[in-house]
C-alpha cells in the first residue's frame, strides 16, 4: 500500500469515525438498535449538496444537514416510543422512507459536487495537498465531535442518558425522563452520521443515493473493533476506542483489498464487511456487547 | 403525608387472564411514620409500591403525596418526592455504571439535569463521605463497576442513593429478600438509621411478620388487594409474630402449614 493509498483509507476511516460515534451512541449507549443510520448517512450527503448546488455557504448547508439527521432520528424514536414499534422495525421504516426522500432532494440519484466551494475550500490556500488537507480536515472534525461528545456523556444529562440505556427503570427511578433521554440520544446519534455524510459528499465531490447502502454495518464494524483494541469503563477511552477502530478497520480493508495474493477488487468492500463483522459476531468469547445484545433480541 | 384513595388496579382487563391486584385500597399515612406492609403472595404489596412510585398506574382512585395529586405522574416526575428501593440489587442500580456514576445519578434526583459535569471534586468528597459510613471499605472504590459489588453491598449502596438528596418518602419493597442473612441484618440497621437520621415517612414492604414487627411504628396486612389488618401504637407492641400468624390465618380463612418464609 502506498502512501496516498494509505492517506485515502486514513481519510475514509476518520469520515466514518462519526458513523462510529453515532452508532456507538445509539447501539451501546442507549440500547437502541438503530439503522437509521443507512438513510441519515446519505442524507447528510443529500441535504449538503443540494444546498451547495443551490449557492448556499457550504458550512451552513452542513448544519442543515445534521439538523435533518436529528429529524430522521427523532422519527425513529417517535415511531418506537409513542406507538411501540419495536425499534429494529421503526428504524428500517425510516430508513426505506428516507430513501425516497433523498431522491427528492437531490432530484436525480447522483449530484456532483466537484466544481463547487466546499467546507474545505478556505484551507485550500494553505498550500497542503488534498490527500493531506482532508484526512486532516476530518481529524479536526472528529476530535471536536468525540470530544464533544465525551464531555456530553460525562455530564448530568448525559449520564441520565446512559442510565436510561442501562436500566431505564431505574433511571425513571432516579428521575430520569428516559423517553426525552431516547429522543435526544437518537438525534444526537443521527445528526453525528448525517456530518459523516456531509463531509463525505464533499470530500468526494458527489452525493449518491446509494452511499448509505451497509453505513450500519460498517459502523458497527468500526464499533467491535475499537473495543477489542481498547476496553475501559471509563467513557472517555470508549468514545476514542470506536475513532481508533473505525481508521483500523479502513486500514485492514484497504490491506486487504491491496494484497494482490487475495485478489480482493474495491467492489467486494461489503462483502468483505460482512464476513469481518459476522466472524465478529461468532467467535467463541468474543467480548462484544454488540453481540449481547443481537443474542438478546434474538432469544426474545 | 402519604394517601391512598380507592385505590384499583386490574391487570389484562378483559381477558382471561384479568387479575385484580388491588380492590379498593385506602390507606391514610402520616409524616414521619414509618409502616411495615405484609400479606401473602399475590396479596398487591408490590402493586401499591409501584402505583405509588408511578410504574403501575391505578385503573381507578387517588394518590396523594405531600398535598398534591400524583396519580397521573410518570414515575420520573414522582422521584423527587419518594425515593425507592427495589427488591432485586440488579434492579436498583446500573452495572455497567462506576459506584460513583451512579451515586451521580441519584445526587440529581428532583433537579434539572444539565450539561456541568456529573462527577466534580465536591461530589466525589461528598460520595467518599457518605459511602465511608457504611464501613464496607467501597470509599476507595469508587471508580468501580457497580457490577463488581455483592447484592448486599448494593443494595446498601441503594440506600444511599435513596437518601443521598432531600425526600420526603422512602419505599422499600422487601429491599432485603435477596440478601443472606448478615447482610440482611446490615441493610435493615442501616435502614432504621437511615430513616430516623432524615426522618422519613417510610413503606416497607416485607415477607417477614418478625420484620414487620421488629420495625417501624405502623403494620399493615394486604390480602387480596385489600387492607385487611392495620395496627399501630400500643396495640401493636404486645403483638407478637404468633398472633401475627393467627390473624394471617384466619384472615386467609386456613390453615398454614409450615410457611417458613413468613416465620423469619
Amino acid at each position: 500500500m502506498n502512501e496516498i493509498a494509505f492517506l485515502g483509507a486514513l481519510e475514509i476511516g476518520l469520515v466514518y469515525g462519526l458513523v462510529a460515534l453515532g452508532v456507538f451512541l445509539s447501539f451501546r449507549v442507549l440500547n437502541f438498535p438503530d439503522l437509521t443510520v443507512d438513510g441519515s448517512f446519505p442524507l447528510g450527503a443529500a441535504v449538503t449538496a443540494a444546498l451547495i448546488v443551490a449557492g448556499a455557504d457550504p458550512y451552513l448547508a452542513t448544519g442543515v444537514a445534521m439538523l435533518a439527521g436529528a429529524a430522521a432520528g427523532m422519527v425513529t424514536a417517535f415511531l418506537n416510543l409513542r406507538f411501540k414499534i419495536l425499534h429494529l422495525l421503526a428504524s428500517i421504516l425510516t430508513m426505506i422512507a428516507l430513501y425516497s426522500i433523498n431522491l427528492r432532494i437531490m432530484g436525480r440519484p447522483n449530484l456532483a459536487l466537484i466544481t463547487e466551494p466546499t467546507v474545505l475550500t478556505p484551507f485550500e490556500g494553505l498550500g497542503l495537498p488534498g490527500f493531506y488537507l482532508k484526512p486532516l480536515f476530518a481529524l479536526v472534525v472528529l476530535l471536536v465531535a468525540g470530544g464533544l461528545l465525551a464531555r456530553f456523556l460525562a455530564s448530568d444529562y448525559g449520564l441520565g442518558l446512559r442510565a436510561t440505556g442501562a436500566n431505564a427503570r431505574m433511571a425513571r427511578a432516579q428521575g430520569v425522563a428516559t423517553g426525552r433521554s431516547t429522543y435526544f440520544g437518537m438525534a444526537l446519534s443521527n445528526a453525528m452520521v448525517a456530518l459523516g455524510g456531509a463531509l463525505f459528499a464533499q470530500m468526494n465531490g458527489f452525493a449518491d443515493i446509494t452511499m448509505g447502502t451497509g453505513t450500519i454495518v460498517v459502523g458497527l464494524a468500526a464499533v467491535i473493533v475499537g473495543e477489542v483494541v481498547l476496553r475501559s469503563r471509563l467513557i472517555v477511552i470508549a468514545v476514542v476506542a470506536c475513532v481508533l477502530g473505525s481508521v483500523l478497520y479502513r486500514i485492514a480493508i484497504a490491506l486487504a483489498l491491496n494484497a494482490d495474493a487475495l485478489g480482493l477488487q474495491s467492489s467486494d468492500l461489503n462483502l468483505v464487511t460482512a464476513i469481518l463483522v459476522a466472524v465478529a459476531l461468532i467467535l467463541p468469547g468474543a467480548r462484544n456487547p454488540i453481540k449481547a445484545l443481537f443474542a438478546k433480541a434474538g432469544a426474545r | 403525608m402519604i394517601r391512598v384513595e380507592d385505590l384499583e388496579v386490574t391487570f389484562s382487563p378483559g381477558t382471561a387472564m384479568e387479575t385484580r391486584a388491588l380492590q379498593g385500597i385506602a390507606l391514610d399515612i402520616a409524616a414521619g411514620e414509618f409502616v411495615t406492609v405484609i400479606g401473602s403472595n399475590g396479596a398487591g404489596k408490590s402493586t401499591l409500591l409501584n402505583c405509588l412510585t408511578g410504574d403501575v398506574a391505578p385503573s381507578r382512585g387517588r394518590i396523594l403525596i405531600d398535598d398534591s395529586e400524583v396519580t397521573r405522574w410518570p414515575a420520573e416526575r414522582r422521584s423527587g418526592l419518594a425515593a425507592r428501593v427495589f427488591q432485586d440489587p440488579m434492579a436498583g442500580t446500573c452495572e455497567g455504571l462506576t459506584i460513583e456514576e451512579n451515586l451521580a445519578l441519584a445526587a440529581s434526583r428532583g433537579a434539572r439535569r444539565g450539561f456541568g459535569l456529573a462527577l466534580g471534586e465536591a461530589r466525589r468528597a461528598e460520595f467518599r463521605d457518605k459511602i465511608a459510613r457504611l464501613g464496607l471499605g467501597l470509599e476507595d472504590r469508587l471508580g468501580d463497576l457497580m457490577g463488581l459489588l455483592s447484592g448486599g453491598q448494593r443494595q446498601a449502596v441503594s440506600l444511599i442513593m435513596a437518601t443521598l438528596r432531600p425526600t420526603k418518602i422512602l419505599l422499600l419493597d422487601e429491599h432485603t429478600a435477596a440478601l443472606d442473612p448478615r447482610m440482611q441484618d446490615f441493610v435493615l440497621k442501616l435502614t432504621r438509621d437511615l430513616v430516623e437520621a432524615e426522618r422519613l415517612t417510610t413503606l416497607m414492604v416485607t415477607h417477614s411478620m418478625r420484620q414487620a414487627l421488629a420495625f417501624g411504628s405502623r403494620t399493615v396486612m394486604l390480602h387480596e388487594g385489600r387492607v385487611v389488618f392495620d395496627v399501630k401504637g400500643p396495640e401493636r407492641l404486645q403483638l407478637d409474630v404468633p398472633d401475627l400468624m393467627a390473624l394471617f390465618t384466619k384472615v386467609r380463612g386456613e390453615e398454614l402449614d409450615s410457611d417458613k418464609l413468613l416465620l423469619d
